[in-house]
């Protein structure tokens, strides 16, 4: 029998068992939509945490203090030491170095904004004008530290912040009280929303000075850098290490990160786990395959004097073998086909839902998914194949 | 040319042993009409199946046109099932979810004749059949002649040269049971060798050549 006549009689035979053919053809479906659709949600994290790092700026380079190690810690805590702060002057040195595009030294706290009978609890940076360019930060009303105003008691407003302490939209040139000092508005922050779970729009940005006297500290929370190019990122990283390690007497008391690094983790980690939760879904194609298994070693057992009548009409092993290979075929190709479009449907849905996850399937996984489906129902069918070819013609006959 | 010498075979059922036919040497020559007839379990169905290449003999030696058969690979024996036997059953052994036609239509397909000759040869075996009506009809659509005629159509559309019929009448009435006698001889007029099992002594007695079986034997063999 030529394979055209094969793929078209056990089509026929597909669809004429319908019951039976839309159960196999549900759980394929089922399995390879599992794929997809659990792939396209951990790929979408991915993208999601990688693509808002990305917008914190480009070609970054954190410096913090503390040695961040894996083993030992650092080495003077065992002495009773700290590690020695990480000061403004260390950062003014970092900023001579080549590589270095421009940085901003950042403290990190929180007080309480009053205006006008108006309360609350803000999360305050304190930094120097570089850190708007560094962190893609954009102004909507005034400046920030503009030239000849360095030393001032300025305050830049997030915008939610902005409307609620002065909901006339005249923020820039009025005094707040932060703490226990005063500041003028000065610039207000385009709304950017929430990046890395930090709001922009509910902070509060001041001269690093008076946020090191407000916090009543002289250790900086980081130093972020902006390096001149690509290529610089690691030269910079390094020499911002060698730098302060000479300025902290031979002591590695700081840790220098690069954004790339930190990005190149958080894809490995969620890659790894996209692939764990593919692997969960391809184990419930396996079931799949055992039922296809099952149903045609029942069809086997339904169709045997069928099976007898196409040997005595001269059909031989290879053709019956081919023929229910054929049928598996079928219902693991359509399995697969009606799995991709539930996935991808699946997919979308979850994309409507949360627009802000890029909740799309990957290639690998929906061609994994699509062929891991064909591949069970085709080993699966393998042995129910087999005993229908192997069948004593005369006992197939009279349905034994 | 059917030629068996000593054929014997053999089923064991646990420590049981049934000689299914003992010893059987038989010639048909091409073109001949035989009935053969004898008691429940003589042995018909398996002498029937030997030759046909359905069952194979435990020893003896089985020549068909010529060739030594009996030891053929099982493809090999589809093979020559496909080209030069063609079975009728009691039970008809149609496809249910395939038509009339379609159920015509299945040895071309293991033959693999193209489908437009194919078709050529279904409808033409249709007409011959009278069932030109019926060919996009499923075997539950159909009668008990209609199914036999359908299954007939099927046996002899690769124009075999051994027409081999198990009690091919079994299930019908006894009219319906005659006209398809008549198809059958018609067949044997245009060339065809036919083999008839009958339990109907009134059938079986049409036949130009009897054969009387019991217990795996051959007990008469009267032309
Ligand atoms: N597969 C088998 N296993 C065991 N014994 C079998 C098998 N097939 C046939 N037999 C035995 O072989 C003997 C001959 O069987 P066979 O079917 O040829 O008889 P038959 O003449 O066709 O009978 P009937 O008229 O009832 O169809 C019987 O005793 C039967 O029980
Ligand atoms: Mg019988």
């Amino acid at each position: 029998m030529n394979l055209r006549d094969t793929l078209t009689l056990s089509l026929q035979t597909v669809v004429s068992y319908r019951t039976r053919s839309l159960l196999i053809v549900l759980a394929m479906a089922l399995g390879v939509a599992a794929v997809v659709v659990l792939t396209a949600l951990g790929d979408g994290a991915r993208r999601y945490v990688v693509g808002q790092f990305s917008s914190l700026g480009t070609n970054l380079v954190f410096v913090l203090p503390g040695r961040a190690e894996t083993s030992g810690g650092f080495p003077g805590a065992a002495l009773g030491q700290t590690p020695r702060d990480l000061t403004l002057e260390d950062a003014r040195f970092v900023g001579h170095l080549p590589q270095v595009r421009r940085l901003a030294p950042l403290n990190v706290g929180v007080a309480e904004l009053t205006s006008g009978g108006r309360l609350r609890e803000v999360t305050v940076l304190g930094s120097t004008a570089e850190l708007l360019p560094i962190r893609h930060m954009k102004l909507s009303q005034g400046s920030f530290l503009a030239h000849g105003s360095e030393r001032s008691a300025q305050i830049v407003l997030g915008s939610t912040l902005a409307r609620e302490f002065f909901p006339d939209g005249e923020a820039v040139g009025r005094r707040i009280r932060l703490g226990d000092s005063r500041f003028l508005v000065s610039g207000v922050l385009a709304p950017q929303g929430e990046a890395m779970g930090f709001n922009s729009d509910e902070i509060a940005l001041i001269p690093i000075d008076y946020a090191q006297e407000l916090f009543n500290t002289q250790s900086l929370f980081r130093i972020l850098i902006e390096a001149r190019s690509r290529t610089d990122i690691e030269p910079a990283r390094d020499a911002i290490r060698h730098l302060l390690k000479r300025r902290h007497d031979g002591e590695e008391d700081v840790t220098v990160i690069t954004q790339d690094a930190i990005l190149a983790t958080f894809d490995r980690i969620l890659r790894a786990l996209t692939l764990g939760v593919a692997g969960i879904a391809a184990i419930s194609l396996a079931v799949a395959g055992i039922l296809v298994m099952n149903v045609m070693l029942v069809a086997v057992a339904q169709r045997t004097p069928e099976i007898g009548l196409l040997k005595a009409l001269g059909a031989p092993a290879a053709d019956i073998r081919r023929l229910f290979f054929a049928e598996a075929l079928w219902l693991s190709l359509a399995g697969a086909a009606i799995g991709y479009a539930l996935g991808n449907a699946g997919a979308w849905m979850i994309r409507l839902a949360y627009p802000q996850l890029p909740a799309w399937p990957p290639d690998w996984a929906s061609v994994a998914g699509v062929a891991t489906a064909l591949l069970t129902g085709i080993v699966a069918s393998l042995l129910p194949a087999a005993r229908a070819a192997r069948l004593d013609p005369v006992l197939a006959l009279s349905g034994k | 040319m059917i030629r068996l010498s000593a054929i014997t075979r053999v089923f064991r059922m646990g420590d049981q042993e049934v000689r299914a036919l003992n010893s059987i040497s038989i010639d048909i020559a091409s073109g001949e009409y035989v009935s053969i007839m004898g008691p429940s379990g003589s042995g018909k169905s398996t002498l029937l199946n030997v030759i046909g290449l359905l069952d194979q003999p435990d020893s003896g030696r089985y020549e068909l046109d010529g060739r030594d058969v009996t030891g053929l690979s099982e493809t090999e024996r589809a093979r020559v099932r496909r080209e030069k036997i063609g079975f009728v059953f009691q039970s008809f052994h149609l496809v249910p979810r395939l038509t009339a036609a379609e159920n015509i239509a299945l040895p071309l397909m293991l033959e693999g004749v193209a489908p437009t000759e194919r078709k050529a040869r279904v409808d033409a075996a249709l007409d011959a059949f009278d069932l030109g009506d019926r060919a996009r009809h499923r075997p539950a659509e159909l009668s008990g002649g209609q199914r036999q005629r359908v299954a007939i159509a099927r046996a002899t559309i690769l124009r075999p040269t051994a027409l081999l019929a198990d009690e091919p009448t079994g299930n019908l009435d006894h009219r319906i049971g005659a006209e398809v006698m008549e198809l059958l001889e018609g067949l044997h007029h245009a060339g065809t060798t036919l083999i008839v099992v009958t339990h109907d002594r009134e059938l079986g007695a049409r036949a130009h050549r009897h054969i009387a079986m019991r217990d795996g034997e051959i007990v008469a063999d009267e032309k």
